[in-house]
């Protein structure tokens, strides 16, 4: 037999239920502490929900934020925070900055006036430097885009909701959105402990998760549905191992493949991806987890009915037939 | 396990149209230049030889679409407007205000004197003197009321008369204001339109968005500052009465007028009545002309509003001088040469061709009927957006490589025959792109390199499953039957999930996240098709002509 590359052991017989109260009650620990880590921190909301101005500057010259600071110190403008930003794809002297100013305006976008302001400014400091990116948001839309963002997010979890229970029963549609909001939230919570910038990309990453990860927990509940079926006796809790343990190949075998694929965004994406890289990496990540260590908890916690009664209607007179 | 012949050549097909119509990407600057060129020739009616050197670079019978490169990769600007749909109210109500006091002073004895009083903008507020005629005049004001013919306002009347506090209210009615709205939009948008097509920019996107906004997104441009610039003028035109011409920059122009500007001058300055004679508004067309001398000169024709106004205007003001006032500066002050009656007239002055064809847009165009307030805008660098294009194809190259080798490591043969789906399926994205002219933004690239790790998970599942049934002792034939059958009520479940949150996601937001949207979407149905349909035409091709008696996966 040829060489192959294998995660898992042909056949496994790991007990996922073994360590439950570490694995299951250390998910919910996480979750909580990141609610607690949003809460308490609070993200940093890029311009997108918060309104604002930033302004991407390029320049030969090695950055001297202080120097920056002073510059724009004189004008009117209220917050302003500078960022150097740092990435391996950089040339040597490609010096790169984030200047974010706070939304001047109850409505509107920056108007140019401020703009030039603020690059008459920093030329003056640096005459070299270049803008190379500036974007402007208005309260006014920041407000609505908040909104859209939390709707789509409920939208879209509703929607594979809806879903996953028309293919299943509804116990594993509950345990599969819960493990995907579990999923969404320790990532939000990461971005809040680390300050990450949170902004419409990441709530696109959030979406493209909820749509991703429940796919490992479906390959498991299909085999768990399958092997119901098989084995009508074994305890719950053994068919949903044996489920797992079938599945756990092909569950790390997907997960791998994207994890190269997006860690390779994440590496040589540049910088103005790397915050939407990052939130899909983690997401993956989670994901995988729990499917193996959360969804299947969740429905053997709600239990199932494994009485023998079809769920349509239609061909209940035939449900005794080979009984 | 053999498919159908149809079948196959239906697969292979589709693949060899995506290779096709994928391929002019490329040789993407190219194929831009050759239907920069192409477009341009075709507008101008014949080529320059320029043009026609840029179309040699890529021959006509091969297909010529490309992605759109997204503002974010290509730089550019985008602007979000909001217009100011009530200032139209307010504008329309004071129009109002001489024909309903023309109206009410027919009715002065019984309704004794008619007083205009302060009231929020949209609103008219009429007081009489003699409280006893209120029937009479709200009756009076409602017969200036018109019918409003819209689909769901059938039967109500563009005015609502409404009596407050003794007081007579005139407002426009709900019908009115939302049939007014969407003029408005319409206006606003042709307006814009107009402006950016004359600077000429490639591609622009003017399109409506919600009820009152405007998305306008030009590529190439320098700075959302400059957009602005072009298209926030209100251009309005107005005719205003010369009270005095001076050098003086500073001189007083006392109160009821204003000192502008002349454009062309810098040393000449108008001292104008401050309420216009007429109003661009009233305008119906202006064409390019010359007059009886053979200068270049502007006609331009009033509505019958207009009409009256001007002519009783420049009846009593022959050899006087009026002013054509765009935007706050005097662009020419004819001296009025006899009575205008018919509402149309000539303007004269030292234009040359163009500037009298640049007039005569400008005033066709017209004002922009509202304020445009900016909610949002953004503009990325040029050099910006090539570096993220690189560093998006470096990252996708890579990950294209890693996964690809991961597989081969993982499944052999097998995953070398997924690995050719994943190229098929990568220039079949592009070739959908290329197709409906979809736009490629940066997360859009990112999309795709996330459908480089997604798309060989099908191939993951039927592999797996393959292996599985391979373990039961079944014979190989059998075992890729049941591996192809068995995972694809997961990889069908998988895939609906994926393409839920991808459309939740094209709903969120414009621009580049859109743009992801989009090929997260077209990656998901590509990759069903090349993982199941193409891989298992490979696998079938692959038996035929090998006949193994046993299959390691």
């Amino acid at each position: 037999m040829a060489w192959r590359l294998r995660l898992a052991p042909e056949k496994t017989s790991i007990d996922f239920f073994r360590w439950q109260w570490v694995t299951f009650g250390g998910s919910m620990a996480l979750m909580l502490l990141a609610f607690l880590a949003w809460g308490v921190m609070g993200l940093n909301f890029g311009i997108d929900f918060k309104g604002g101005t930033t302004i991407r500057t390029e320049s030969v010259t090695p950055i001297d934020t202080g120097g920056y600071r002073s510059a724009l110190e004189a004008l009117p403008l209220g917050d302003v925070a500078i960022t150097e930003v740092f990435d391996p794809s950089f040339a040597a002297d490609q010096h790169v900055a984030m200047i974010r100013i706070s939304a001047q305006d109850k409505t509107a976008a920056v108007t140019p006036e401020t703009l030039a302001d603020v690059e008459a400014a920093l030329s003056v400091m640096d005459p070299g430097i270049k803008f190379t990116s500036v974007e402007s948001v208005g309260p006014k839309v920041s407000g609505e885009l908040v909104w859209t963002s939390v709707l789509a997010v409920a939208v879209t979890s509703l929607g594979i909701l809806a879903y996953i229970w028309l293919r299943f029963e509804w116990q594993f549609a509950l345990g599969g959105v819960l493990a995907l909001l579990h999923d969404v939230f320790i990532t939000i919570g990461i971005f809040a402990v680390f300050q990450l910038k949170f902004d419409l990309t990441i709530v696109a990453a959030l979406l493209t998760i909820l749509g991703y990860s429940i796919n490992d927990t479906v390959v498991v509940f299909d085999r768990l549905r399958e092997n119901l079926q098989k084995y009508k006796t074994m305890p719950l809790r053994d068919v949903m191992n044996l489920s797992v343990n079938e599945t756990l190949s092909r569950t790390l075998m997907t997960s791998i493949t994207t994890l190269i694929a997006v860690g390779a965004m994440l590496v040589f994406g540049g910088d103005v991806i790397r915050g939407f890289s990052l939130a899909i990496f983690l997401g993956v990540l989670l994901g995988t987890y729990s499917s193996v260590y959360v969804a299947k908890n969740i429905v053997l916690m709600i239990g199932l009915d494994r009485s023998d009664k079809p769920k349509g209607g239609a061909s209940g007179q035939y449900a005794n037939i080979d009984a | 396990m053999q498919t159908p012949l149809w079948k196959r050549l239906l697969i292979w097909g589709i693949v060899a149209f995506g290779l096709l119509y994928a391929m002019p990407n490329l040789f993407f600057a190219r194929v831009e230049s050759h239907n920069d060129a192409a477009e341009a020739a075709a507008k101008a009616g014949f080529a320059t030889p320029e043009q026609e050197a840029a179309m040699a670079l890529w021959p006509d019978w091969l297909p010529s679409g490309i992605v759109n490169l997204g503002l974010d990769l290509r730089g550019g600007a985008h602007l979000l407007a909001e217009v100011q749909v009530a200032d139209v109210y307010a504008a329309r109500i004071d129009g109002l205000w001489p024909d309903v006091r023309d109206k009410l002073r027919d009715l002065r004895d019984q309704i004794g004197n008619v007083r205009r009083v302060p009231s929020p903008p949209g609103e008219l507020r009429v007081q009489i003197s003699t409280p006893a005629g209120l029937e009479a005049a709200v009756a009076a004001v409602k017969s200036l009321a018109q019918p409003v013919i819209t689909l769901t306002g059938v039967g109500q009347n563009d005015l609502e008369v409404t009596v407050v506090d003794g007081d007579i209210v005139v407002q426009l009615s709900e019908a009115e204001r939302a049939a007014t709205d969407d003029r408005t939009i319409q206006q606003s948008l042709e307006i814009v339109r107009r402006r950016i097509d004359e600077v000429g920019t490639r591609e622009p996107t003017i399109q409506r968005q919600g009820a009152d906004r405007i998305l306008i997104q030009v590529p190439g441009i320098g700075s959302a500052a400059e957009l602005k610039a072009l298209i926030g003028t209100t251009a309005r035109l107005t005719f205003n009465s010369v009270v005095q011409v001076t050098g003086d920059a500073k001189a007083q122009p006392g109160s009821g007028n204003v000192l502008l500007p002349a454009q062309n001058d810098k040393n000449t300055f108008y001292i104008l009545e401050k309420a216009p004679v007429v109003s661009g508004e009233d305008l119906v067309d202006a064409q390019p002309a010359f007059d009886q001398n053979g200068r270049p000169a502007v006609n331009f024709r009033f509505n019958p509003t207009g009409a009256r106004k001007f002519g009783d205007y420049t009846a009593a003001n022959i050899g006087r001088p009026f002013a054509i006032v765009l935007d706050d500066e005097v662009i020419s002050a004819p001296v009025i040469q006899s009575h205008i009656p018919g509402g149309s007239g000539i303007i004269t002055g030292n234009f040359t061709v163009e500037e009298s064809t640049q007039l005569a847009v400008l005033l066709r165009a017209g004002a922009l009927p509202a304020e445009l307030v900016f909610l949002e805008e953004r503009t990325v660098g040029p050099e910006l957006g090539q570096d993220s294009i690189d560093a998006g194809t470096k990252a996708a190259v890579i990950a294209m490589i890693a996964v690809g080798l991961f597989m081969w490591a993982s499944y052999g043969l097998f995953g070398i025959f997924a690995n050719i789906a994943l190229v098929l399926n990568m220039a079949l994205i592009f070739a959908i792109l290329s197709i409906i002219g979809g736009t490629l933004t940066l997360p859009g690239i990112g999309g795709i390199v996330l459908t480089i790790g997604m798309a060989v998970d099908a191939n993951v599942l039927v592999f797996e499953r393959i292996r599985e049934e391979l373990r039961g002792q079944k014979n190989p034939i059998r075992a890729i039957e049941i591996g192809y059958e068995r995972a694809m009520s997961a990889i069908v479940d998988a895939n609906l999930t994926t393409m839920i949150s991808a459309g939740t996601l094209f709903f969120l937001g414009a621009g580049p996240v859109r743009g992801f949207a989009v090929t997260l979407g077209i990656g998901v149905v590509t990759s069903v098709f090349t993982a199941l349909l193409v891989t298992r035409a490979m696998i079938e091709i692959w038996y035929a002509w090998r006949r193994p008696k046993t299959i390691v996966v």
